[in-house]
């Protein structure tokens, strides 16, 4: 009796983690045999689909045939996200030290829980506050539509900062405290601390963060999608409306038949934004890795 | 009186509502090795970080008393802290050197107090390292992470950190404390160098240690400063039963 | 000197930057809630939404959130709790557990529109369901699984090991000590990483626009046979969640009181995750009470 519980027990659980690792290479495989068929069914080069601009998917044959170049939408989203981290960065980094150095009794009682609520904020919420409140705010003074990076990238900014601010703090308060005292006996100002010594010796944790951060923005469909106008051309000021890959996407699913050379081409992006979040692990492994050999 | 480095009068210390000393008076000489004795938790590193402001990092610690370096407060509210622990230096228990090479360690200071001439840090590296009895171990390795390094010879990293900002006065937590016998050795024929240059007070719950390198110890227990004297009297002739219990292992 | 005032130009940086935080918080939560407050009111949170006209409320898309939200916690939770457990438990430093940790590194940092895609490929196409509360239920699956998956191992470890070789020494077998000691040990860990998880993927959206679809069909709140086409438990119709509706209303304009419905709903939404959190907070606070005081 005992022994059959316990063989149950152990089949059952290992069963859901064959189950969990089937989930994810089923993903993998479908979203890749899907995405490929752009390349293999309508013969697309890769080439002229990751590095052309040219985006006419339904162009008719007697004007010069399809074309499916993504390179648009690819910068658009690099654009965005690499400007939302440069923005939340900074700030979440200034955060987490505020939390953990600074002030520790409002950083625990006040911005902590603070952050905590932004974590929870669904994305279609932080759309949603982007274009009515950002986007009108963009519009009268600054200019332009106000769909636009500017918008994106300030709403993607917030969205990241838990993250970020996150990994910051657990990889400060992972540091031991006898380095903050060793550094404080030497004579250094509270700065001199934490920029000589606890940062750099946090700094495998920030930079995970930060890529998990990246990797979040340029995987966020809805919020980005509502506040940056979409338009399929490259921007040439943060006022100018862009298009991303995740946008492009959510906008045009819905609306192209299964299997035609649009749809296709949407899978294969799906395909480029599955193959990015696998090399953003891949980095935050290599970080984590370097980190632990180092120690 | 007046040949005194620290002159320590009626210190009384809280965390919060817990007084962990209670009432020390002590003179320290300079260029002497004053041990601190005592059972765990009788309030030694207490006593030591107050010496450099470090308890002041701590939430609810109060202080009362006063502590004369060189005749002048230390918790008067012109000094300069920073200034403060750049003359009264820390080695602590478990040997901390930061996450960097063993010259950027050494280099640490003397860097945040304004030097930034590569041949002078050069010069205070190599200086510090053998004030430190690590050179010889070490000059090969400079570049590389001073975690590396032994236990012992880690310690010495963080002996010689402390020279390179040159203090007057180095406090010592049980320095070998986390060290096997062979570094412990080392590192005591250093601090009986150090004593030609600097006032020393250290903290050890090895008697044995405490006997073979100072000059003078304090005996502590439950926060109260029992004796102080000579170390020669105090292992001999103590003057109080409690001392004697201690330093006899008689101790409940 | 140059150290120190940098250290007080650092500080007052720093303090600035959390204070921008701060204001940004407190500006979000203020505009959501002060616009949302005027919508909301006991119409509209019961009348059905308006395609074209003005007047719409949101009764059915709360109700697809949380009926989406327990079908999709129905199929996580077992599968989750016992992939948590063999992670906690029975895990070995093997080929399989490395595999293992990374796909759910991998599920957890994939986008939710890729996720999506999946769905729609083949909770909605290759079962022939169309899109369904069922297929929007197991796309939710695959954003919840990892995250359960992690709290049960964090909380299965958080169970400490004394209380396992308790069991452990008074003869009991590795499964009976899970079931028996561990799990219990476990339970407010458990249930607050339920509930967290459930606070996130309330909100979800875009898993949910291709596979749930962006459609409600008129329900019959008096119809419970589950195989009727109009009845609200029916999963195999399709269903708009009230995050997929702020999407829609959002950007296609199409209703005259677009502001209204868009203000209410992003309020009703963003208080209903936030209860969810608070919930999870409470709730472990209170098992955990319960349990060590009896
Ligand atoms: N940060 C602190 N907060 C509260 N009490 C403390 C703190 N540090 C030390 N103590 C208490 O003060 C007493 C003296 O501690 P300490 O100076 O570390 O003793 P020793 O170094 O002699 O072993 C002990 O009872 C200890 O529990
Ligand atoms: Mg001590």
């Amino acid at each position: 009796m005992k022994i059959t519980s316990d063989t149950t027990g152990r089949v059952l659980s290992t069963g859901a983690a064959l189950v969990t690792i089937l989930l994810t290479l089923a993903i993998i495989v479908f979203i890749a045999t899907k995405g490929l068929s752009t390349f293999i069914i309508n013969g697309v080069p890769v080439k002229d689909f990751l590095f052309s601009t040219n985006w006419f998917p339904d162009r008719p044959l007697e004007e010069g045939g399809p074309q499916v170049g993504v390179l648009a939408f690819m910068l658009g989203s690099i654009i965005v996200s690499l400007l939302a981290v440069l923005v939340s960065a900074p700030l979440s980094v200034a955060c987490a030290v505020f939390i953990r150095e600074i002030a520790p009794f409002w950083g625990q009682r006040v911005l902590q829980p603070a952050i905590e609520i932004l974590a929870g904020i669904p994305s279609v919420v932080y759309g949603y506050i982007g274009l009515s409140l950002l986007v009108p705010f963009i519009r009268e003074h600054l200019g332009g539509l106000g769909f636009s990076v500017l918008a994106g990238f300030l709403v993607l900014s917030v969205m990241i900062l838990p993250t970020i601010v996150s990994m910051s703090v657990d990889s400060l308060r992972a540091l031991p405290q006898e380095w903050k005292e060793a550094a404080y006996a030497l004579g250094s100002t509270r700065w001199q601390t934490i920029r000589i010594v606890l940062l750099p010796a946090a700094r495998s944790g920030i930079i995970t963060g930060v890529v998990l951060g990246l990797a979040r923005a340029f995987g966020e469909a809805l919020a980005v999608q509502m506040v940056i106008g979409n338009t399929r051309k490259i921007p040439g000021s943060i006022l100018d409306p862009v298009i991303t890959l995740t946008s492009a996407i959510t906008m045009d699913m819905g609306n192209t038949p299964m299997g035609s050379l649009w749809s296709n081409s949407l899978w294969s992006m799906g395909l480029l934004l599955l193959f990015i979040s696998c090399l953003f692990i891949l980095v935050v492994r290599f970080v984590v890795q370097r980190s632990e050999m180092s120690q | 009186m007046s040949d005194s480095k620290i002159s320590v009068k009626k210190l009384h210390l809280f965390y919060k509502d817990f007084q962990a000393l209670n009432g020390i008076d002590i003179e320290v000489r300079p260029q002497h090795i004053t041990a601190l004795i005592g059972p765990s938790g009788c309030g030694k590193s207490t006593f030591l970080r107050s010496l450099n402001r470090m308890n002041d990092l701590i939430e609810g610690v109060r202080i009362e008393g006063t502590i004369l370096l060189e005749g002048s407060d230390i918790y008067s509210s012109a000094v300069d802290m920073v200034a403060l622990r750049k003359r009264v230096g820390m080695v602590f228990q478990r040997p901390n050197p930061f996450l960097m090479s063993v010259y950027d360690n050494v280099a640490y200071g003397p860097r945040i107090h304004g030097e930034k001439n590569k041949r002078k840090l050069d010069e205070i590296v190599e200086t510090s390292l053998r004030g430190a009895a690590l050179w010889d171990e070490v000059r090969d390795r400079l570049h590389k992470s001073a975690l590396g390094l032994s236990g012992g010879q880690q310690q010495r990293v963080c002996i010689a950190r402390l020279l390179a900002v040159q203090p007057d006065v180095l406090l010592m937590d049980e320095p070998s404390s986390a060290l096997d016998p062979k570094s412990t050795m080392k590192i005591e024929e250093l601090i009986r160098d150090l004593k030609q240059r600097y006032t020393i007070i250290i903290v050890t719950h090895n008697m044995q240690q405490a006997a073979r390198i100072s000059d003078t110890t304090a005996f502590f227990l439950n926060g109260t400063l029992v004796e102080c004297n000579e170390t020669e009297l105090i292992f001999t002739k103590p003057g109080d039963q409690r001392t004697e219990d201690y330093i006899t292992g008689r101790f409940g | 000197m140059k150290a120190r005032s940098a250290d007080k130009l650092a500080t007052a940086i720093i303090w600035a930057g959390a204070l921008i935080v701060i204001a940004v918080l407190a500006s979000i939560i203020g505009y959501i809630l002060f616009n949302g407050g005027k919508s909301i009111s006991w119409d509209f949170l019961t009348k059905p939404a308006q395609v074209i006209h003005s007047g719409g409320g949101i009764g059915p898309q709360i109700f697809n959130s949380f009926y989406l939200l327990a079908l999709s916690m129905l199929i996580t939770i077992p599968v989750g709790l016992l992939g948590g457990i063999y992670l906690a438990e029975y895990a070995r430093p093997s080929k399989l557990t490395g595999g293992l940790r990374l796909c759910i590194e991998t599920l957890n940092s994939l986008p939710s529109i890729v996720i999506g895609l999946f769905g729609l490929l083949v909770f909605v196409n290759m079962t022939g369901w169309g899109y369904t509360l069922m297929s929007g239920a197991l796309a939710l699956t695959v954003i919840n699984l990892p995250l359960i998956v992690r709290y049960t191992e964090e909380a299965l470890q958080s169970v400490p090991a004394s209380l396992r070789e308790a069991s452990l020494a008074l003869g009991a077998s590795h499964w009976q000590t899970i079931v028996k000691v561990v799990l219990p040990g476990a339970f407010p860990g458990l249930v607050s990483g339920f509930i967290i998880t459930s606070g996130r993927v309330f909100g979800e959206a875009a898993a949910l626009l291709f596979t749930a679809g962006m459609s409600s069909p008129a329900l019959d709140f008096s119809q419970w046979n589950i195989f009727n086409s109009s009845s609200p438990l029916n999963p195999f119709r399709p269903a708009e969640t009230l995050a997929v509706h702020i999407w829609k209303v959002n950007t296609e304009g199409l209703i005259p009181d677009l502001r209204r419905v868009a203000d209410g709903s992003a309020a009703v939404l963003i208080l209903i995750v936030l209860g969810f959190n608070l919930l999870a907070r409470w709730l472990g606070h209170r098992i955990y009470r319960h349990m060590t005081a009896t």
